[in-house]
């Protein structure tokens, strides 16, 4: 077994530098070489000036998470030395145009200035000093480099950047696999489309935009129309009307977002129109922290819209399961004609991610009218799930209706027939539990502490279990809750600590909702994810 | 059992309007337009949106495909079926509280964007089912349960706000004049983008205009040169749905040509894609 390595770098700068590009060419010139990669984006909300910076984790072994100190810092800025000089490791070094003692001190501004070249190519420049401080060599970044646009600039500005430095250090190589880098809002986008998605309408709002802006520029690649509409109350109407067509739709959003789409929501179950929500959560209330993360409106997810419905709440921890889970929400919205949700956060949505996709992906389908008799769109069927047909059908008269009523879809208020279709409908949920319930995560050895964890802290949570010898659990679905399978999984535990990043422990209150004992909460609420280091550090006297 | 109720088109609901309520003469218009579809084969192809309140009920007593949506969103509704299946014929019918009050911005986008609807305001100018209060269009001083020291503001004109969205097709008609209405809705089917009609509708129990109406609205005369924003602008004016009137004319204001959203905005090929070669290109 080959040593294990690791390598953990930040790049820095101000807004519209360019860290976050530079910081993906250095994953993929690396997942070219075989190893697995992470990045980690932190920005203000801001568009010009300002501090961003990126952690890219590579390592010869899967790496989900980043870690607070890094061996390296790229600055673009003085302000990424002075911020960050104190996550750098002992023997570490700095790349950087001023002076340092822990590194090198790199003309790059200079050499932009005097090729006469945008100044954002700066950070070409940059990657081409750390690629040959690595020891990668120049073939091995040129691949990289000449896809970007402009190529034969970017190419020059690589070389120059090259040739500014020694050798220093060198990186293994690992046969390579089939792993591809994704974001998390990319994996929820393809996953989607995967499925069978024709339409995706959505109003921006960070950490959701990424969903958007994706689709739209690979809509006729896709075959998937995206609309973005005056507000989030009209995207999901319409997207109700695309799907009462046939026609898939999701929406995205952000929590205040979604807290505007919430009376559509209670639509979407009494018409029991198919529909899929993405909720990309940042921290609250209101307005909040827009680019930063928070796992803080799962209570509200959980029990969003008046009246009484069945829904299905999945939580992906990373780009694998992002992809799984939006495909899977969309293929049960449409078996069980209920809303569904993917929820997200930032730290899922716009971290980097190095994995394969699933070899089978659940796809949409639904149960088809048979023409026989006249049709009922909301006929009383054994699992109340009532066949489908679509306006247009010459057979067929289709009635959706948000009030109350009666199979062919007339108001009614009668006592019987009102009492009869709630139970119809909640008839549903029995059924979606038998199938979701097996929705968990659980790896480790059993008779040790136990940490469970949803969502995005996923990555930390599970490398922290590994290197403390501790059993990891993580429900991938909240609603139907899993309460057998978790209390199976629970048992063994010698303690349950739950791990979330919210303020006031929201999976912890659900467990304990349910009958499930929780002995200690470890929670993070400053706006950024559990790291590795740090969360260990947390976990460590618990045990 | 079957959903037809016992005349053509109809259904076996009970209807629940008052005696007297103008919603059935804009009921029967509308029936008028959609046995015409049915003649053509076409009537499968039609989707009724509503929204909430006396008018939507409209949607139980008609036996074709129907969207019974919420307060304020029946356009986004309409838009997305449209959207999703260009060949059917969508008709939304609002109320006044429900397309100028709840729902204006996605009137004013409908508007905005020519997306291919009908669009009827069922405009009594007070709430109904919510038993009289005043609306966007009530007059000022308006009495109603809610201001029942008369409304302090003024009222909208729907004719204007769709003028300036750039509307291509704006009307109005009045129930008392169903031969026209019923026209008037053919015509708003037939154009190609966001046809827009203030329906004049007397809410019998709390706000009774048949009087009013009928001594103050004028046929727009064919010679209106229909293509002019000015002359429509000017037309809209003469009637600020306030309490008094000289004339109310009904007809259309204002009609043109542009391209809609459909044609413009959704995708025109469909392609299988291939997830494995896309990802492989573009992910490693």
């Amino acid at each position: 077994m080959q040593k294990k390595f690791e390598i953990n770098i930040l790049f820095g700068g101000q807004a519209g530098d360019g860290i976050r590009q530079l910081g993906t060419l250095w994953a993929k010139l690396l997942a070219k070489r075989g190893l697995y990669v992470f990045l980690y984006d932190d920005y203000p909300s801001l568009i010009r000036g300002g501090h961003n910076f990126s952690i890219v984790r590579a390592a010869n072994y899967p790496v989900e998470t980043h870690k607070d100190q890094v061996d390296l810092i790229v600055a673009l800025d003085l302000e990424t030395i002075n911020r960050h000089h104190h996550h750098l490791s002992e023997k570490g070094f700095i790349l950087s145009e001023g002076k340092t003692s822990q590194g090198f001190s790199l003309p790059w501004s200079k050499t932009v200035k005097e090729a006469g070249v945008p100044r954002i190519m700066k950070n070409t420049v940059a990657l081409g000093s750390l690629a040959k401080f690595c020891g990668i060599s120049f073939e091995e970044l040129s691949q990289v480099v000449k896809k970007l646009p402009q190529a034969e600039k970017n190419l020059e500005m690589a070389q120059k950047g090259y040739n500014l430095i020694p050798q220093t250090i060198s990186l293994p190589s690992l046969p390579e696999e089939k792993r591809f880098l994704f974001y998390g809002n990319e994996a929820i986008a393809l996953g989607a489309v995967a499925a069978g998605l024709k339409f995706y309408i959505a109003y921006p709002m960070t950490p959701a935009s990424s969903i958007l802006h994706y689709l739209a520029a690979r809509r006729e690649t896709f075959g998937v129309n995206v609309i973005h509409p005056e507000n989030e109350i009209a995207a999901v109407l319409a997207a109700l009307g695309s799907a009462y067509t046939g026609s898939p739709a999701m929406v995205g959003t952000s929590g205040g977002g979604f807290a505007l789409m919430v009376e559509a929501l209670s639509l979407s179950a009494q018409a029991e129109i198919p529909i899929t929500f993405v909720e990309c959560q940042r921290p609250g209330p209101s307005t909040g922290v827009p680019t930063y993360t928070m796992q803080g409106d799962l209570e509200f997810v959980l029990h969003a819209g008046h009246g009484e419905f069945p829904r299905v709440v999945l939580a992906p921890g990373d780009a694998f399961q992002a992809f799984y889970l939006t495909a899977l929400a969309l293929s049960l919205a449409w078996r069980y004609q209920i809303p569904t949700f993917i929820l997200s956060d930032k730290h899922l949505s716009e971290s980097l991610f190095c994995q394969n996709l699933p070899e089978k992906i659940p796809q949409i389908s639904y149960k088809k009218w048979h023409k026989k008799d006249e049709y009922q769109r909301y006929s009383f069927e054994e699992d109340g799930i009532s066949p489908l047909a679509f306006p247009g059908d010459k057979r067929a008269v289709v009635k959706a209706t948000s009030y109350e009523h009666d199979p062919f879809g007339i108001t009614t208020e009668e006592a019987e027939m009102i009492a009869r279709m709630q139970a119809k409908r909640l008839k549903k949920e029995n059924l979606l539990l038998q199938e979701t319930e097996k929705l968990l995560e659980t790896k480790g050895p059993e008779r040790v502490p136990a940490l469970v964890c949803w969502g995005s802290s996923k990555g930390a949570v599970q490398e922290v279990c590994k290197a403390l010898g501790l059993r990891f659990i993580q429900p991938l679905v909240l609603r139907p809750f899993p309460k057998r399978a978790l209390e199976k999984a629970l048992a063994p535990a010698s303690k349950v600590i739950v791990c979330e990043t919210n303020a006031t422990g929201q999976l912890a209150k659900l467990l304990k909702y349910h009958d499930l004992e929780v002995d200690e909460v470890i929670l993070r609420y400053d706006g950024r994810p559990f790291t590795t280091d740090s969360l260990k550090k947390k976990v460590e006297p618990l045990i | 059992m079957s959903l037809e109720g016992k005349t053509p088109l109809s259904t076996y609901a009970p209807n629940t309007w008052c005696p007297g309520c103008g919603n059935f003469g804009l009921l029967s218009a509308v029936k008028q337009v959609l046995l015409h579809l049915k003649e053509d084969n076409k009537l499968h192809q039609v989707v009724l949106v509503s929204g909430i309140g006396c008018h939507a009920k409209i949607v139980d007593y008609l036996a074709v495909n129907s969207f019974y949506s919420i307060h304020g969103r029946v356009l986004p509704v309409a838009w997305g079926i449209k959207m999703a299946n260009p060949s059917l014929i969508v008709i939304g019918h609002a109320g006044d509280g429900d397309a100028y009050g709840e729902g204006i911005s996605h009137l004013i986008f409908a508007a905005k964007r020519n997306t291919d609807l009908t669009f009827l305001v069922h405009n009594n100018r007070v709430y109904g089912l919510t038993t009289g209060q005043f609306t966007p269009t009530s007059p000022k001083k308006f009495k109603g349960r809610s201001t029942p020291f008369g409304s302090p503001e003024e009222p909208l004109n729907p004719i204007e706000i769709m003028l300036a969205s750039k509307a291509t097709f704006v009307a109005r008609s009045y129930v008392g004049r169903p031969k026209h209405l019923a026209y008037i809705i053919k015509e708003a089917i037939k154009h190609p983008g966001f046809a827009f009609i203030d329906v004049l509708q007397p809410c019998y129990t709390f706000f009774n205009t048949y009087n009013f109406y009928n001594q103050y609205v004028r046929e727009i005369p064919p010679s209106h040169p229909r293509e002019n924003l000015e002359a429509a602008l000017e037309l809209a004016r003469r009637w600020d749905y306030g309490e008094k009137a000289q004339e109310i004319p009904i007809g259309i204001f204002y009609q043109i040509k542009r391209p809609t959203f459909e044609e413009e905005a959704l995708i025109k090929k469909h392609p299988s894609f291939d997830l494995k070669a896309y990802v492989a290109q573009n992910h490693s």
